[in-house]
């Protein structure tokens, strides 16, 4: 494995006095692919959220890139251009049309003038296979549309690492293959990503890593051959018998 | 609009005819050259009520603004700031608080060693303006905070800082649910201007005060005098709605 991307070193977190995240440490190295699965509830969003300081950590230490994240907002500023991030409602920007969604950010964040904002807009919508809906608003897609108009968007910051929020879990069924799609294409080229799914045939293909969250802790983390086949835990074992069983 | 039209048309006909005691139209008959001159002279007062109802909204908008963006803050002093600020500008009465701008902050100013003379006219602009700006701060945050919590998020994880945020992502779409009840915010406005009067402002209260000292007819003169506050206000509901559908047409692409 290269250099860690992503450190997190006992970090804590409480939501007022629920303890959200207990002593999580975690490793995504450069190109890593970590899925983490769990009951909802058991902290899997947080620790995503927290990569990229959506949310603060109370105690402990998370580095990106050797950076520690010290809640400041000019690292947060920073760290976030580095971090792509795809949530599970998609959020783009209604008001904007599909190109506009892509370009914001390189243009204003990163001072791209339009035109290669724009040309690296189309490549990107190219790659997750909606080259023809640049002009149209995002509420005129399908709901797998706007996930891959989401995907394109991080995409076009150039991000050294991908984090995925449930990225499948506000899809209809017919659709969440499409997005499947494109994220294992992504896996594929090399991307760092870290995915909190229940998707466990997307897990099987592309993790690295799986971990197993409950109630604030990684109970459980390893190869997706060990961690399918023989999980250690019980409360892992009974949480893929429960997913799986379909 | 076509109505109103005819009822005030209607209501000067009626005073072309009245040989009443009791009825004075004449004295707001356009028809007659004292009549005519009377009423030039009340309209006149137009241009200094639409001026400062004008400068004092915008100024609030601008203001209100300001005002409201602590509110949303993560940081308890800074939604304090806002709290304070809201609170004690909206207790204030506004005859109470345009005796204090217009009387009092020269006095202030004098104070602190300079001479900034307030006239009626900016003293009229200034009260305006900071007592309606606690009411937009209020619709600024009720507006902004409508705004899904994903969309800021989303803006930040694309690098975008927290001005660049509310400029290209939160303020646009917060802007069709803003505009409404800023509207009633500006027809506010235009109506409490008409408090400008007691500190000597000629605007179109003022004018009717005068006129009604010289020709005793009371009646008549506020008639008119509310009649004017209506066309103003009628002409304000239509443009928001034109404004409105122009932005429901944006929306739709």
């Amino acid at each position: 494995m290269q250099d860690a991307a992503i450190e997190l070193v006992n970090v804590n977190k409480w939501f007022g006095t629920f303890h959200v995240l207990k002593d999580i440490n975690l490793t995504v190295g450069s190109g890593e692919k970590v899925v983490i699965c769990g009951p909802s509830g058991s902290g899997k969003s947080t620790v995503v959220r927290c990569i990229n300081q959506l949310e603060k950590h109370q105690n402990g230490t998370i580095r990106v890139d050797g950076v520690e994240l010290t809640g400041d907002a000019k690292t947060a500023a920073t760290i976030r251009s580095e971090i792509g991030m795809v949530f599970q409602q998609f959020n783009l920007f209604p008001h904007l049309t599909v190109l506009e969604n892509l370009t914001l950010g390189p243009i204003k964040a990163r001072g791209l003038n339009r035109k290669v904002a724009e040309e690296k807009a189309r490549h990107y919508l190219e790659r997750v296979h909606i080259p023809d809906q640049a002009d149209k608003r995002p509420t005129q897609l399908s709901g797998g549309q706007q996930q891959r108009v989401a995907i394109a968007r991080s995409l076009c910051m150039e991000p050294r690492v991908l984090l995925f929020d449930e990225p499948t879990s506000a899809l209809d069924p017919e659709m969440i293959s499409e997005v499947l799609d494109v994220m294992v294409e992504l896996a594929e080229e090399g991307m760092t990503m870290v995915v909190v799914t229940h998707e466990m045939g997307f897990a099987r293909k592309v993790a690295d890593n799986m971990v197993f969250m409950d109630a604030g802790e990684i109970v459980e983390q390893g190869k997706p051959e060990h961690f399918f086949t023989n999980p250690k835990s019980e409360r892992c074992q009974k949480f893929l018998s429960q997913i799986l069983q379909h | 609009m076509n109505k109103i039209i005819l009822f005030l048309s209607l209501f000067l006909l009626a005073s072309g005819c009245s040989s009443s005691q009791i009825w004075g139209w004449y004295v707001i008959d356009p028809t007659t050259p004292t009549g005519w001159t009377n009423v030039k002279f009340l309209i006149s007062g137009m241009g200094a009520t639409i001026q400062i109802s004008l400068i004092a909204a915008v100024l609030s908008i601008a203001i209100g603004l300001l005002v409201a963006l602590p509110s949303l803050s993560e940081k308890r002093a800074w939604r304090l700031v806002n709290r304070i600020y809201v609170e004690l500008i909206r207790s204030i009465p506004l005859l109470p608080m345009l005796f204090w701008v217009f009387y009092g902050l020269p006095i202030v100013f004098q104070s602190m060693g300079m001479n900034v003379p307030i006239d009626p006219f900016w003293g009229a602009i200034i009260t305006l303006a900071l007592s309606d700006s606690a009411f937009t701060a209020e619709i600024y945050r009720a507006g902004i905070q409508s705004i899904a919590k994903g969309q800021s998020e989303a803006a930040q994880t694309i690098g975008l800082n927290y001005f660049q945020t509310m400029r290209y992502v939160i303020l646009p779409q917060a802007i069709r649910r803003i505009l409404p009840p800023l509207a009633n915010q500006f027809i506010y406005i235009v109506k409490m201007s008409a408090f400008a009067s007691v500190i000597g402002m000629q605007e179109l209260t003022r004018r009717a005060n005068e006129l009604v000292v010289t020709e005793y007819r009371p009646l008549e003169i506020y008639t008119l005098l509310i009649l004017e506050y209506l066309v103003l206000v009628l002409i304000i509901s239509a443009g928001v709605r034109w404004l409105e559908r122009r932005m429901g047409a944006d929306e739709r692409g």
